[in-house]
């Protein structure tokens, strides 16, 4: 397998902070891998390493299997989009995009037929005569992509570029980001604190916190098989419960909740024993809702309580149901027509699985979310 | 209808400092001046208007070989004060951390602290003939007997350029503080070097400020009358020196005021010049900083 990135037990610490410590992954060639975590976990340390910013403390960095420790930012084959892009904006478009190519020393009549076709690439033909203050949003994102891609860059760096777009704009771009990787055929590393960008575009995913990656995996295997409380809670919504483990077995596990409920669930990660502080975590689509108070279901763990609120959302709808110990529950509306005249007020029973439920090690980090 | 009236009341009352500011202190001395200039005395207290005065300018050699060389002298203090603060101002902008940054503009404020005369003293009592430099160089055996290293045109310009340099980094800086980090370290990423980040980012944006700090410099620089005088001695030429003399010891105040006018003139051009060879206008330059 031959890897067009690889890091191996980085660390950087500024002063007696620890910024990354000890992580090590590789990526295979041409895949988009994203880098999610919450804001200050070590991200863009780690990004600015690679680009060469700033040399880690220890550890090496490999591009296509030479080590670029020693080469300057300038002359490493890796090129960055910047968070605000950093377009210049005392050249017009094409002037931009050429930039890369005059440093490199290419012949002016070379550099016009690769701006011209970097634009068409992009679908913005006509756009090399403007100013950078004429774009629009998107339109300054595929400028700064094309402008490093011209470089032909062996791995192409993203600094959270859609951070600074509006909602809609941004739904879009991930989709187009994910055309243009597909499209260069170029690594992509990509870092965000948004898990839904993750989700969506990227082939492999690392969720990064407190300067180590907590796992590295494809976004089905995060969202279904979480390795940690951290990135239960962090990638995809779910409920979670925070409680003691009263009983267990080789795979299942007891939890009593701190308002008194008793729970069974899947056991995940490192081994807990009784008295364990634990998180559960159960995704509001892993569980069945059903009208009365005694609903017939088989499911190892039932609640029952009152419909409180519908937050309405098309096929992504929600309802929030209070159980009767007081604990708030989100569960996904199925959409079989049978629930379309649900009121609030009502006697539901909920259920899920044991093994939709999964046990983890309490994470404080997700305390001070809620 | 009051209320317009009040609004308009207001306005007024705000614009009056300012309107008697610039028609006590600019435009009637300079109507007053010009007037001045175009007076030729044919006899005593008898006065025609002509142009006799701006023609005397241009006949005597000696009179616009001196504007010309303050020019010169000025254009070169600038360059070399823009050459100089350049470096320190991208070092207190983009390197510095925000602590040695704030000391590092102190140490650049300090000198203000004290007159522009007992300043220039200073410069004297180092580099007179007894001065302290010349008692070191004797000292370490560099020179053998006392070195005058006032009077001459290098001590002039040096000491210009001391007396302006706060003038050139301050626009710089701020314009420099505006430039994000990222657009640099693109500059990198995309294979520039130091010397092409600078030409094609850095010194692109700092345009404004560039131009700003150095026509308050060219200016100041130009109307200087104190540092020439003192450290250039007689010999130092300088165009204010020949407005001194015609309005204080030849009591030629018409004469005095033509040259005034030429001055003003000549500094207008320049400042004009300098724009539509940058590209920019007065108004980028000064809203920037």
């Amino acid at each position: 397998m031959n890897f067009d990135l690889e890091c191996k037990n980085i660390v950087k610490k500024f002063d007696s902070f620890t910024a990354v410590n000890d992580v090590s992954f590789s990526i295979p060639k041409g895949s988009f891998f994203s880098i999610l975590g919450p804001s200050g976990c070590g991200k863009t340390t780690l990004l600015r390493m690679i680009a060469g910013f700033n040399n880690p403390d220890s550890g090496d960095i490999q591009i296509k299997g030479k080590s670029v420790l020693n080469v300057a930012p300038n002359k490493r084959p890796v090129n960055m989009v910047f968070q605000h892009l950093a377009l210049f904006p005392m050249m017009n478009v094409a002037e931009n995009i050429a930039y890369g190519l005059r440093r490199n020393g290419m012949v002016k009549s070379d550099i016009d037929v690769k701006v011209q076709e970097a634009l068409e690439r992009i679908g913005l033909p006509d756009a090399g005569s403007k100013r950078v203050d004429q774009l629009s949003g998107g339109q300054k994102q595929r400028i700064a992509i094309a402008r490093c891609m011209v470089l032909n860059p062996d791995v192409l760096l993203l600094d959270e570029p859609l951070g600074a777009l509006d909602l809609k704009l941004r739904e879009h771009m991930k989709v187009e980001l994910k055309q243009l990787q597909a499209q260069f055929d170029t690594t992509f590393v990509y870092i965000t604190h948004d898990q839904s960008e993750a989700l969506v575009m990227s082939d492999q995913i690392a969720v990064m916190n407190h300067g180590v990656f907590e796992q590295v995996g494809s976004p089905q295997e995060l969202y279904y098989n979480p390795q940690t409380a951290f990135v239960a809670g962090f990638v995809g919504d779910s409920n979670r419960w925070h409680g003691r483990v009263v009983d267990l077995d080789a795979t299942s596990v007891k939890v009593e909740t701190e308002s008194g409920l008793q729970m069974s669930a899947l056991s995940v990660g490192s081994a807990l024993k009784k008295g364990d502080d634990v998180d559960i975590f159960v995704r509001p689509e892993s569980i069945s809702i059903s009208v009365g108070k005694d609903g017939n279901v088989s499911d190892e763990n039932k609640l029952t309580g009152k419909l409180t609120n519908i937050l309405f959302n098309g096929a992504d709808s929600r309802c929030l149901i209070e159980t009767e110990t007081g604990e708030e529950i989100s569960v996904n509306m199925p959409q079989t027509g049978d629930f379309n005249d649900l009121q609030r007020g009502t006697d539901v029973t909920v259920s899920w699985r044991q093994d939709v439920a999964k046990c983890f090690s309490h994470c404080a980090d997700l305390d001070e979310e809620q | 209808m009051d209320k317009d009236i009040s609004r308009r009341l207001t306005l007024w009352l705000l614009l009056t400092p300012f309107i008697l500011w610039m028609l006590l202190l600019v435009v009637i001395p300079h109507i007053d001046m010009f007037l001045l200039s175009i007076r030729e005395k044919v006899g005593p207290r008898q006065y025609e208007m002509g142009l006799g005065n701006y023609a005397e300018f241009f006949g005597e050699p000696f009179y616009w070989n001196t504007l010309a060389r303050t020019a010169i002298m000025s254009v070169l203090a600038t360059v070399l004060t823009l050459i100089i603060g350049f470096p320190v101002s991208y070092y207190i902008a983009k390197i510095a951390r925000s602590k040695q940054k704030k000391i590092l503009f102190m140490l650049c404020l300090l000198p203000f602290w004290v007159s522009e005369l007992v300043r220039t003293f200073g410069w004297m009592i180092l580099l007179r003939e007894t001065g302290i430099m010349s008692g070191v160089l004797q000292w370490i055996g560099f020179v053998d007997q006392p070195v005058e290293m006032l009077y001459n045109d290098i001590t002039v310009v040096m000491g210009l350029i001391y007396t302006s340099m706060l003038f050139m980094i301050v626009p710089l800086v701020s314009t420099l503080d505006s430039l994000d980090d990222s657009y640099i370290e693109a500059g990198y990423d995309l294979g520039g070097n130091m010397v092409s980040v600078m030409r094609e980012i850095v010194i692109p944006h700092a345009m404004p400020g560039i131009i700003s700090g150095c026509i308050v410099v060219f200016m100041l620089t130009l109307g200087n009358y104190l540092t020439p005088i003192l450290l250039g001695g007689k010999s130092s030429m300088w165009f204010t020196g020949q407005i001194y003399t015609q309005f204080i010891t030849r009591f030629n105040w018409e004469l005095g005021a033509a040259f005034g006018f030429l001055l003003l003139a000549l500094s207008s051009l320049m400042v004009w010049g300098g724009l539509r060879l940058s590209g920019q206008t007065l108004a980028s330059t000064v809203a920037k900083s």
